[in-house]
Formats: C-alpha cells, structure tokens, sequence
C-alpha cells in the first residue's frame, strides 16, 4: 500500500471538491473494499477523503420509497423493521452477505461501489483489462469458474458487481441519489448505473469523479413486498454467490401483475432481466412458468469453460425463488 | 525407562476434560505468538516474489523502493549472503524443498521470493517491496500433472527417498482380473492449503557472529535448530528456536521453508533482529501444499463382498526438484483383510513449490478413494455399508502381517451407528427426500498409524509442592500445555495448579515436534520416564531416612502412585514424595527420561538419537506389533437436486485412541478433524491458472475453508481402549485420525442422497449439478 494522506469531511462540498481537484483520491466510507485493494496494490490513490462523518444517514419511508443514506450500515440496514417488512429481498442480501464483522464496518454506498472478485483483477502479476486497459483478459482462457456469463465482451467476463445488495436494488428499480462538487444532486435508476464492460472493462459505473452517492430509494411496491433474496454458495456464510436471484411478484386473483427479476454472481452487472419478467406478467404462478421465465433470463448466456454451470444454476435458482414467493 | 510398555497407573487428573491452562492468556491476549515477539532494535523484513513462474530474472531496480524511508537494506541474489550450505545439501533434516530461492536469477514457481526488503517499519518494507522493479524474462511454464508439457516419470522413491514409488504384496492384477465384482475408478483432489489462522513468522535475532535466537511459528523447534545449524554451518548450541504458541499449522509448520533461512541470513548481513511474517498470499506459496492428486483404484471382491484385491495407482505433481507425494497407499494396505494389493506412484514435474504433509497425509485422500469404491461395491451387491466392513474386518495388519496392539473398531461400529441410528438408513439411493431436498447417510472408517517417536523430558519437584516440568515440546493449539500439565500433576501427586509445563524451545530437553500425531503419546511417555527418575531418587532418600515410614526398605519393594510412595506389600506404609523431600532440606529434585512410543521402540532396537529424526525409518526396526488407531464416521447430508448445494446436518465420530489424557481438547481435536475434512470433501481448492501456473484465490475469501454455518452438532465419543504396548500411558495419537475418511463419509451419504457418486473432491454444488444431470 502506497503512503496517502488522509481528510475527514465535514461537508459534502468538502469531500466533492477534494475529489474533483485530485485526480487520484478516493473517498472511504467502511474501508473494507477500498483498503482490500489498496494492500494488493490493486488501486493507489495519494489521498483518502473520509466520507463518514457527513449527514448521509437515516432510513425513512418517503413518498418516493425507503430512503436509506449511503452511509448507513449493512447490519443496520438489513436488520431495520421497515427493510424487513417492506423489502424482504434487500434485508436478505445484506443479511447473507459477507461476514458479520463486515456487515458492520460496510456501507450502502461504499456496498453499490466494491469491484469484482475476479482473481486476476485482484493479484498485480496478472495482465487484466480491468485493472489496467489493454493488457488482456486471462480469465477468458483461465479460471473463470467464478465470472460472468451474461453481459460480457472479450475485454472483460467478470462479475463487476459480486456482492448482492445491488441485485435486490436493481430488481426493485431502487433509484441513487447523487451529489457532485457544484452542490447539483441528480437521480440515476440503478439500472441504468452500471456499464456493461464492452471494449472499456475499466469504466464500471456512471458515477462521475466528483460525484458522492448521497442515499438509495427504493420504491415501495406489492412485488417489493413480496420479494426474497436467494444465494447459492458452497460455503453457508462468508462467501460470494456462484448464482444468486432477487425476485418480487405481485399476484392478484391468480394471475402474476407485476414481476420482478434480477440475477447476481452471472452478470458481467447486476443483472436485471426484463425477458423473464415478460414471461411471468399476465401468467397464473406456476413451475412451468418459472421455468420459461428462468429459460428467457439465460437466453443470452455465454458461458465459459468453468462457469458452464452457472447458466443451470442461475435458472433453478430463478425457479426455486419464484416458486418460493408465489408460495 | 526401558521399553514403551504400558503401565497401568492409576490416574487423578489425566483422562478429566480440564480446562485449558494456557485458555486465559490465549482470550486475554498474553500468550504472545511468534510474529508478536519484538526485542530491542527489532526491525522488518518483507518479501518480494517472482509474478511469473518460469523463467530469468534480467534485472532487478531498486532506486525507487530505495527511497522510502527507513529502508535499511534490499538483498536480492546477487547481494544475500549465501548459507554455508543449501537445503539440498543438508541431508539429515530434509527441508521440505530442496531449493532455496535467490541464490541465482532462476525462477521456478510463482511466488518465489525474488527479493528481501528490510526496514524500520514494516510499512515502509512492504511499500519498498511493491515498488522493487523485476523484470523477467519468461518461459512458458508447466502448470500440473494434467498439462500437456507435463511427463509422468516413475520416482522410484517418494516422499524424500523415504518410500518406494511400487509396493506389491501378493499376486493383485491375477487376483484382481480372476475376482467376481471389478470395480475400478478414478478419483480426484484439488491442491489445498493448509492455511492456519496464524501466518507462518520469523524473528531471528543475532548476538555476535555465532550465536542466533530465531522465534518461528515452528511445530518442532528441534526440527527448525538442525536445519539452521546444517544451513548455517554452526553447531547446533550456538541457535537457540523458540516457540511459544502456535496459532494452527496442519504441516505446513513442521518443515523448514526458505524465508526461515533468508529472515536470518538478512539478520546477520544488517546487523538488526530481523522479522518477517507472511502475508495471507504468500501462505499459498511459501509453505508448501497437499498436492493436487488423482488415483486410480481397482478393487476386487467376491460375490459376497469380501475384497480379494486393490490395485492401486496414484498420479501427482510435484516440484522442478523433489519427488514428495503423500503416500496414499498406506491405508489401503492395512485397512481391511485383502490378500492381493499393490500401488505406483508416478509424478509430473511442474511450475509448483514442493508440496508437504497436510494433516492425515495420504490416509486422508486415500481412504477418500478405498471407501468410496468399498461404497460401491456395497450398493452393487446389496450390502449395507457397515456389513461389508465387517466382513473385510482386518483382525491383524495385513501389510505387515503383525497382530495390532490394539483395535477397538468393531466397537466403533457399533456404538457409532447407535449414535446416529444407522439402521433407520434407507439402503436404496436417492429415496429419501425432505421438502425439496434429497438426504444421505453415509459413512467410513478412520484409521492413524502410530508412528514411532522417542522424546526427553524433565521434571523438577520443589519442596515447597509445586514442579516445574520442561519438554521442548510443541502446542499446535490442540492442547499439549494442558494434557502435559495433568500428565506431571498425576506424576507427582499435585494438583495441576501447582505444575508449570513449559514447551517450545530448544533449551529445553528435546521433544518430537507436533506432526504425525506423535506428541501426545511422545511427550506423556518422557514425562513419565523423568518423573520415575524423580521416584527413584526421593525413594532412595526416603529409605534412608530414619523419620520416613520406608525407612530401610528396599527400593525394589517400593511403588510410587499419584505422588505417593508406598511398600508393595503393605501399601499402608509410606508417604508422599513432597514429605520425604521437605525433610531432606533439599529445596528440590530434578529428574530427566526418555519416552519412547509406538512399534519402533516395542523391542529394544531404537536408536538414541532424539526424536527429531525422520519417523519413518525407525517404524523399520519396529517390533512385535502394529500400532494404529481407528474410528468411524456417520454422516447425514442434504443436498439440493436444483441448486447442487450439499450440507452436512448431523455428524457422528467414534474412535478408538487407547487413553484420552483430556476428554474435552480430545473430543475438540476429533471435532475439528471432522471440520477439517469437511472442508477438503466440500470446498477447498486452490486454482491455478493453467497459463500462469498461478494460484488465482489465494486468500481466504477466495480459499474456502468450513465457517460454522457449515457444521452440524458434531457428535464425537471414544471407546475404552487399553493399548499395552504402545507407551508409558497406552496414547495413541489422535489430530490427525479424525480427518480420515470423513470426506467419503461425505461422498457416500451423497451417493445415499442422490444415486450419484462424487470422486472429485471438494464436492461443490457445480459438479453436484453436473452428476445429477448424468443418468443415476
Ligand atoms: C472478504 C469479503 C467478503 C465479502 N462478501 C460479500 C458478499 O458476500 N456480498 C456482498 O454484497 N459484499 C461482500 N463484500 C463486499 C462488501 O460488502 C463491501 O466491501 C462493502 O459493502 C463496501 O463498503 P465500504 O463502506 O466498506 O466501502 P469502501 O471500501 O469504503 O468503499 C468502496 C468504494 O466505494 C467508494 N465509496 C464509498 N462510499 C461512497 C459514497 N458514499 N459515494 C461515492 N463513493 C463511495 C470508495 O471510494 C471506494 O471506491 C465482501 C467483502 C469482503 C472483504
Ligand atoms: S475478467 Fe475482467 S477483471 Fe478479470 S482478468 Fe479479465 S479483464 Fe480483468
């Protein structure tokens, strides 16, 4: 890890300004993603702006949905009453991920921003495209047992977003609220705040160099409420998803009005698949209608020679989480 | 002490699950392991390793790294001082890899260390080491056994030249081909990691040109001294190896690796006590691995399941330079009653660091292999699991045709499938379901050798009734302070508060390292043998003291029990050791033994020269029996047909170990065995790029090893078992035993489960998915 120097921001303007003027800071927030990849010598800035003590906190129901600062905690956030009765999906990816020690130092912004897992990216004596443009992808000939099959380019098959709260969000059109160094706040949809990796791997978000996430807010709707979050992994805890699904269905009368669907761990991003939700809306809940719908999600897949599994898994896991909230 | 017999002795404290006596210093803190260790002037060493892994070293440029402050030196090959000797000329302590790296600008595996950063801060040394510039020029490299580039050659010698790479006991390809069920199959392993809690330290210390102190998360100190000294070309007097406190080491710690060995050669040049510690990535290549491994097993039986041959073969990669591989064999050799057996070893040289022992080497991946086709063969011929092992009981070792010492695996059995209600299983695969998920019973027998060990010790009674007792002895975590503390209290008839045991250094009387399972029995023995010392001679005080009860007996007709002497004729009569010693005005009595355990010492044809020397070469002279401890596993799982995840949700153990010294780190270690081979039957595997041959998860996020959500109640017991030869106390090891077979027990309940049978470990829910897309 390179020596930095290190700012507390009171202000919001403080820490966007500081941003803007060095072109290699970065802002902290829990440190568990940015201080990983500092070690590994993976990212180097000169200048750590700790957004910690600005006022992005607070989970409250608004007219908009349940606003959550970007500062609040995993653990807070997924054990808080109106997340768990209104957004069962978002409790359960923050629940299930990570450990409890890094559910407690992580943020909800610092959470929407952690970069892949793929070991390539994470160890400097690799080439990567990711991490440095144009060197090359090894992944794509090599150990891609846990990247993505949907999504990618042949710059880039990783799973830019590994973790899963972003998956719940992107199923539940949660909506990013930002702030940049003039003081201008705008709204993003999260769908549309990740870039697929096409030829610039390197470029993950839309977020711009001067910008804070300030909060999350996630409409409040009957699929959110009937939402559920599903990871698969070999190890029960402490580990990132193989295939995970984030579903929400509102059913009335017998018959699917509103879907929801998102996949993580197969995605080059959260994968939100407007495909299987097609197949579902206007449909009476059923196996075989899981199914097809799991089968449009995976239509696209393009699947390597370790992750070949992953375009099974991700659809049963579809199905099962179907199954289990139109239970 | 002459021989290893058992004495039957009554007991106090040894065999009562005591709490840990080094658990408070461990919860508060004060129990300080080897990287925690600072002495005035202490400054840091930080490794640099190779990015690629074949190839040449052109250039090395040092200007930036130079800047940083603090920096006290940058060795490289060409400015390390070179050891009086390298690793592969030091014969008698085998350093697990023979090359020691930055002696030249060669590069062999990734990982290697190309360069040693040494500075006042360990910050500024690991910064000064990223900022080192190496360039290469590289090769393309050979990744594994299964890289095309890669040539299978016949070793002749494993394991260091220690074992032959063809062993052939009867007549087993005619015996195989003539039997009436064939079974034959391959099974696969991944390469895992050993990974401790505590990363692997060094702290060496120089005073003048010949003395060294090196603090090093060692399991056998003795080990770690030889090795220097030999490197070094210093006697052995002159080094002095501390280890305190071991925070886990599986086997990664009882060999020497070459940053012990760079750590002190960097000491030396800068003239500054010098520590380095590991970072979690180089763990996975700086101390060795279980290597990535695939065995061919054919197995004959006859129509009513009795095995009539196993013909056994086993393909490994190793280093550019060593021949080691586990040897798998073993087990199958002894485990049941099969006439015919035979297994080769065949190796592929590669890109890799030397692979080592990982606890339960060979017994673990080979019973994976034996018990999972045994399984098999069971399902094929329509006999339960347990029956098929009773029928091919061994009722002496069939590899060496010699009677057991002792063998309480029927026992085992039995009790174990009361435990877990195995005759409520359901024979007929894939029948059982719960909700959406499938669940397996399963289950496969434990077997650990004893291997041979002989240890010293010494005891020193205060007369002020507290002792001192010192073995330089390793606790790995497991125990060995506390069960050597109820061992000495039930020696000398104190409580255990009034013992202080001290272990890990080479000051100490010399002891087997932590390694094989041999400490316990090793350690208890040498105690007693220095406690006996201690009898005799307050025994001969007292006969000769006109106010003791034994005045003027003779010595023969006295016997010593829990600290007390007495006639053997009229036990009334007598006193305790403390009585007659605090009359004496002696402040204290020392006395010093030899234990000896296992088959090696059962005839008195052992050598003396310490226990540090190679095991193996010793169970050659062994004696009248064969020694090794047993057990079973029953084992429940669920796996889900849809998402091909597997947890295990009830776990039973039940072994054989002859005395339990401490019920509950006893029952711990056979937990934590359980845990361990949980982990290899279900998630740990460490990747390699097959272009780099590059680990690709080398951490701990990315390496999987078992958190508790992953472990069921784990329900252990020990049967009664009095083992008459095998030592003082009738010990037999235990670390290492509770991991064999526990990842068949695991295969099997998944054949159980779903019909399809998994001989790729780990098991992960990805080739879960892939064999139930296979008809069943
Ligand atoms: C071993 C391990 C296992 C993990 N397992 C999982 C898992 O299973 N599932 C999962 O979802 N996650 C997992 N994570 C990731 C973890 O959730 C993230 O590291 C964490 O959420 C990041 O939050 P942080 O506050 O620590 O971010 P930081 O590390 O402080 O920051 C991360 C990035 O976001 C930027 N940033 C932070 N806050 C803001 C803000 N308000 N505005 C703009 N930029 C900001 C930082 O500059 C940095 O680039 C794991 C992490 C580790 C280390
Ligand atoms: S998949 Fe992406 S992150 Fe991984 S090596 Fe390739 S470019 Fe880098």
């Amino acid at each position: 890890m390179n020596n930095f120097s290190y700012i507390q921001a009171d202000k919001a303007k403080e820490a966007t300004t500081a941003k803007r003027d060095d072109k290699s800071a970065a802002f902290i927030a829990g440190g568990t993603t940015l201080l990983d990849l500092m070690k590994l010598n993976v990212e180097n800035h000169d200048q750590l702006i700790d957004v910690n003590m600005l006022p992005f906190r607070g989970i409250e129901m608004t007219k908009n949905g349940l606003r959550i600062g970007a500062l609040e905690r995993m653990s807070d956030v997924g054990e808080h009453p109106l997340v768990v009765q209104n957004f069962p999906a978002v409790s359960q990816s923050l629940l299930l991920a990570a450990s409890a020690q890094l559910r407690n130092m992580a943020s909800i912004g610092g959470n929407v921003l952690q970069r892949t897992r793929c070991g390539y990216f994470r160890d400097t004596a690799f080439p990567c495209n990711k991490r440095e443009p144009g060197t090359g992808c090894p992944a794509i000939e090599g150990d891609n047992r846990n990247l993505a099959i949907l999504g990618t380019s042949d710059a880039c098959i990783a799973t830019s977003y590994p973790g899963d709260l972003s998956v719940a969000l992107v199923a539940l059109d949660a909506v990013l609220t930002l702030e940049n160094a003039k003081g201008k706040q705008r709204e993003v949809p999260i769908t549309k705040f990740y870039l697929l990796p096409g030829s610039t791997p390197q470029k993950e978000t839309v977020l711009e160099d001067d910008e804070l996430i300030v909060a999350v807010t996630i409409p409040q709707t009957a699929a959110a409420q009937k939402s559920m979050y599903l990871k698969v992994r070999e190890r029960t805890s402490y580990a990132y998803a193989l295939a995970s699904a984030a579903v929400g269905l509102e059913v009335q009368g017998g018959v699917i009005r509103a879907a929801k669907v998102a996949l993580g761990g197969v995605g080059a991003q959260p994968w939100r698949s407007p495909e299987a939700e097609k197949m579902l809306v206007g449909k009476a809940p059923s196996e075989a209608v899981f199914r097809a719908a799991a089968e449009a999600a995976l239509r696209g897949a393009k699947p390597r020679e370790h992750n070949a599994f992953k375009v099974e898994m991700a659809q049963n896991t579809l199905v099962r989480a179907l199954s289990e909230v139109a239970a | 002490m002459e021989t290893n017999q058992t004495k039957n002795a009554p007991t106090n404290v040894v065999g009562k699950p005591m709490d840990r006596v080094d658990g408070p210093a461990k919860v508060t803190g004060a129990a300080r392991y080897s990287a925690e260790i600072s002495v005035p002037g202490t400054v840091y060493g930080v490794l640099k390793t190779s990015t690629i892994a074949k190839g040449r070293i052109t250039s090395i440029d040092t200007t930036r790294a130079a800047k940083e402050p603090g920096i006290l030196n940058i060795f490289t090959h060409q400015n390390l001082p070179k050891p009086a000797k390298t690793p592969k000329q030091v014969e008698k302590w085998r350093a697990a890899q023979s090359y020691l790296p930055m002696q030249d600008d060669q590069v062999q595996y990734a990982g290697q260390p190309v360069a040693l950063v040494v500075a006042a801060t360990l910050e500024a040394a690991t910064q000064a080491a990223a900022l080192i510039q190496v360039t290469y020029q590289a090769e393309a490299p050979i990744d594994s056994f299964h890289d095309p580039k890669a040539e299978l050659f016949d070793p002749q010698k494993i394991q260091q030249g220690k074992k032959d790479s063809h062993v052939v006991r009867g007549n087993p390809q005619q015996a195989y081909d003539g039997a009436a069920i064939k079974h034959e199959a391959t099974y696969v392993h991944a390469i895992n990691h050993h990974s401790p809690m505590e990363p692997a330290a060094t702290l060496a210390v120089w005073e003048g040109a010949d003395k060294l102190t090196v603090y090093e998360s060692s399991q056998n100190v003795t080990m770690h001294q030889g090795a220097l000294a030999d490197l070094l070309g210093m006697p052995r007097e002159q080094i002095r190896v501390v280890t305190k406190y071991i925070g886990g080491g599986f086997g990664c710690k009882g060999s020497f690796w070459p940053h012990t060995i760079l750590t002190v050669l960097a000491a030396k040049a800068v003239n500054r006590p010098v520590k380095l510690v590991l970072t979690r990535q180089q763990m996975f290549t700086g101390v060795g691995h279980r290597e990535d491994q695939e065995q061919t097993l054919k197995m004959g039986a006859t129509a009513d399941g009795k095995l009539v041959s196993l013909v056994h073969t086993k393909r490994a990669t190793t280093s550019p330079w060593d021949n080691y591989t586990e040897s798998n064999g073993k087990i199958l050799d002894m485990l049941y009653a099969c006439p015919n057996y035979s297994t080769t070893y065949e190796l592929a040289r590669a890109n890799v660091m030397t692979s080592v022992w990982m606890r339960a080497p060979g017994e673990a991946p080979g019973s994976f292999a034996l018990e999972s086709s045994l399984d098999d063969v069971a399902n094929q011929l329509g006999i339960d699991p347990l029956e098929i092992r009773l029928r091919n009981y061994a009722d002496h070792d069939y590899s060496n045709n010699k009677p057991w010492s002792s063998k309480s695996l029927k026992q085992c059995y039995t009790r174990g499938a009361e435990l877990f209600g195995w005759d409520k299983r359901n024979a007929k695969p894939g029948q059982n379901r719960k909700g959406r998920v499938l669940v397996g019973h399963g289950m496969a027998t434990a077997s650990y050798p004893v291997h041979s060990s002989q240890g010293t010790a010494r005891v020193r009674l205060f007369a002020d009734g507290h002792a001192v007792v010192e073995a330089g002895a390793t606790d790995l975590g497991t125990g060995t302070y506390t069960v050597m503390t109820q061992v000495s209290a039930d020696a000398l008839g104190l409580p255990p508060e009034k013992i202080r045991f001290e272990l890990g250094d080479t000051r100490l009387p010399t002891a087997p390292g932590s390694g094989g399972s041999v400490a316990a029995g090793t350690v208890a023995s040498s105690i007693m043998a220095a406690a006996e010392d201690v009898w005799d001679k307050v025994v001969k005080m007292a006969v000769a003291d006109k106010k003791s009860p034994l005045y003027k007996a003779k010595p023969a007709d006295v016997k010593v029990e829990l600290g007390r002497m007495f006639l053997i004729k009229d036990p009334k009569k007598g006193e305790t050791l403390l009585a007659t010693l605090g009359r004496s005005g002696q402040p204290d009595i020392e006395g010093s033994g030899t234990g000896k355990y296992g088959a090696g010492y059962e005839e008195k044809n052992f050598g003396q020269n310490g226990a540090d020397e190679n095991n193996d070469k010793k169970e050659k002279v062994s004696g009248g029996h064969s020694m090794h401890s047993f057990g079973a596993h029953f084992c429940e799982v669920e796996v889900d047909p849809d998402l091909g995840t597997v947890r295990i949700t009830r776990w039973v153990g039940v072994h054989g170990v002859g005395t339990v010294l401490n019920l509950k780190t006893a029952t711990s270690q056979m937990t934590g065995g359980a845990i361990y081979g949980i982990g290899a039957a279900l998630m740990e595997d460490t990747f390699r790029d097959p272009n780099y041959a590059r680990y690709t998860n080398a951490d701990l996020a990315g390496y999987h090893v078992p958190v508790n959500a992953d472990i069921p109640d784990i329900k252990v017991e020990f049967v009664p078992e009095t083992d008459p030869y095998i030592n003082y106390l009738g010990v037999k090891g235990i670390g290492e035993l509770g991991m064999v077979g526990v990842a068949a027990a695991v295969g099997n309940a998944i054949f159980n489960a779903t019909g399809r049978r998994m001989r790729s470990l780990p098991i992960t829910p990805d080739k879960v998915l892939e064999a139930l897309r296979q008809p069943a």
